[in-house]
């Protein structure tokens, strides 16, 4: 039961929910940039929510399942095809033996997700597989298929609304009290670009610079997934998932979780505001997030499984 | 240990307990103590929790305490715990920290010893003794994995980060800015003076990190 990588596309690697209990030691838990779509891809398998999944960039990475299986892909849109022919992205699919998964087209987004059926067997380390590159005619161990499963496609209103220039919601950081009005009101004015220094570490944001007079450095404190941080020159940087544990630098806002996606998908030369919320809004959309999360998982338990299949 | 004490979100699913604003052994040694703490005996939900110079990170499952106590904010709950915690948690005995000694070869001219002897006025072999004639706590873990934020450094001996950071620092680089010494545990970009380079492994991918928060480090000079 595996998976063969036939090429290894750009900087394609395993991603799982992330590495946990190891900040004190300065590790990050690095996981998925875009963890809705990593944790979709697994629920419409019916796999645990932090299964290991294959990330592709694009030019993306092509497989060949050497056992019949199921898969599920969501995130970007790269025109997925299935030997050749086209698939629907957040959606599940039932391979055979030989089959070819490829992608042709960038078209929204910049990370998609492969789900397999039992998640895929890679290497681990401090009880993660994160971050673990791909490369070519490697080969991943993944679940036993007993049963074919129904193909099931996520709801279209829980789709993420992807845009190259999204606004995203934010709360305000520990320092957002450093900020005087008109530096509020910059920060939450501009349209920034997503400049070429930007990676999985974190964002760098281009615009005109926030006046940060008597805004200094603090001694090292934590950060996190989503964390911006207000550099000397002014300019905001977002911190994504490899992000670095502590920084010095003023934290004046995080990202609302459920919409790290949006920031997750885009890419040098796409763009992004911000718009201010209070936590306990931020906390309301999770809830409201979590619950449709429990409803698919319904879903794909009730209507997921074909009964009585070849 | 709970008078002013300040919990502040840093997203959903953390809070910084912040102690205070400033380098001091004191406020370190609450950092480290309450994430000790609370590392042994997690709240309902709680995924770990991380000492930093002055305050103490905590993370946490938001949506399974949302689950567990659905009428109730989750900052709040955290914060409950976290100050029952505070009440209970004696602070540690931190006379006689655990010493380790760290051998590190001078820079020869290659980083950046002679412009730190010449932007504090003094000379390369004045600024080694002086570096090493003391002792740096480890305040925290950061940045990199292993990577020992360490001081306080001699005042004599602080200064700025470099203006343009460099875009490599070899692994095991001993480096200082402002009052702070660390040691790069990979090959990494890094903005601080390089004085000297240690064989000293900070971080391996079997036995982790190779010191703690909480320990001293004695510098010898090759």
């Amino acid at each position: 039961m595996s998976i063969l990588i036939k090429k290894p596309g750009i900087l394609t690697t395993v991603q799982d929910g992330g590495r946990f209990g190891y900040r004190e030691l300065g590790v990050n838990p690095s996981g998925p940039m875009d963890g809705f779509a990593a944790r979709i891809a697994n629920l419409l398998l019916g796999n645990a929510n932090n299964s290991a999944v294959i990330k592709p960039l694009f030019p993306a990475v092509e497989i060949e399942f050497l056992s019949d299986t199921q898969f599920a892909i969501c995130g970007a849109e790269f025109g997925a095809c299935l030997d050749g022919k086209q698939i629907r992205n957040w959606t599940s699919h039932n391979a055979v033996e030989g089959q070819t998964l490829s992608f042709h087209r960038p078209e929204r987004g910049s990370r998609g997700y492969v789900a397999i059926v039992g998640g895929i067997g890679s290497e681990r380390w401090l009880d993660s597989s994160s971050s673990t590159q791909v490369a070519a005619g490697e080969r991943f161990a993944i679940g036993r298929s007993l049963v074919q499963l129904n193909e099931l496609s996520l709801s279209p209103w829980m789709l993420p609304r992807y845009g190259r220039f999204p606004t995203v919601r934010v709360t305000r950081g520990p320092e957002f009290e450093l900020l005087d009005e008109a530096a509020v009101n910059h920060f939450l004015s501009e349209n920034y670009t997503i400049s070429n220094g930007s990676n999985r570490m974190g964002a760098r944001l281009e615009g005109s610079p926030i006046s940060c007079e008597g805004i200094g450095e603090m001694p090292s404190s934590a950060v996190t997934f989503g964390t911006i941080q207000l550099l000397p020159s002014g300019m905001p940087v977002v911190l994504m998932a490899d992000h670095q544990t502590t920084g010095g630098y003023p934290r004046i806002a995080t990202v609302a979780v459920v919409d790290l996606p949006l920031l997750g998908q885009l890419s040098a030369g796409d763009g992004v505001s911000f718009k201010l919320i209070e936590m306990s809004e931020a906390m309301e959309l999770l809830q409201q997030r979590e619950k449709d999360i429990e409803q698919l998982k319904c879903g794909v338990s009730i209507f997921g499984r074909t009964v009585n299949a070849k | 240990m709970i008078d002013d004490v300040r919990i502040i979100p840093l997203s959903e699913s953390s809070v910084v307990v912040e102690f205070g604003r400033t380098i001091s052994l004191k406020l370190n040694q609450k950092a480290i103590a309450l994430a000790k703490s609370l590392n042994s005996s997690p709240f309902l939900g709680m995924i770990e929790a991380a000492p930093a110079y002055a305050s103490t990170s905590v993370f946490f499952d938001v949506s399974r305490i949302q689950t567990e106590f659905p009428h109730i904010d989750p900052h709040q709950f955290v914060s409950d715990q976290i100050r029952t915690c505070l009440q209970v948690l004696v602070e540690l005995d931190d006379q006689r920290p655990e010493t380790i000694e760290i051998a590190f070869a001078v820079d020869e001219g290659e980083f950046d010893l002679a412009f730190v002897a010449e932007r504090t006025k003094m000379s390369k072999s004045d600024v080694i003794e002086l570096f090493t004639a003391s002792e740096y706590r480890v305040f925290m873990l950061g940045f990199l994995p292993g990577f020992p934020y360490m001081g306080i450094l001699d005042e004599r001996l602080a200064l700025p980060r470099r203006d343009v950071p460099r875009t490599r620092v070899p692994v095991g680089s001993v480096a200082v800015a402002g009052q702070q010494v660390g040691i790069y545990p990979q090959d990494s970009p890094g903005g601080w003076h390089i004085i000297g380079k240690t064989s000293a492994r900070m971080f391996d991918p079997d036995n982790l990190a190779l010191l703690e928060p909480g320990m001293n480090v004695r510098f010898l000079a090759e």
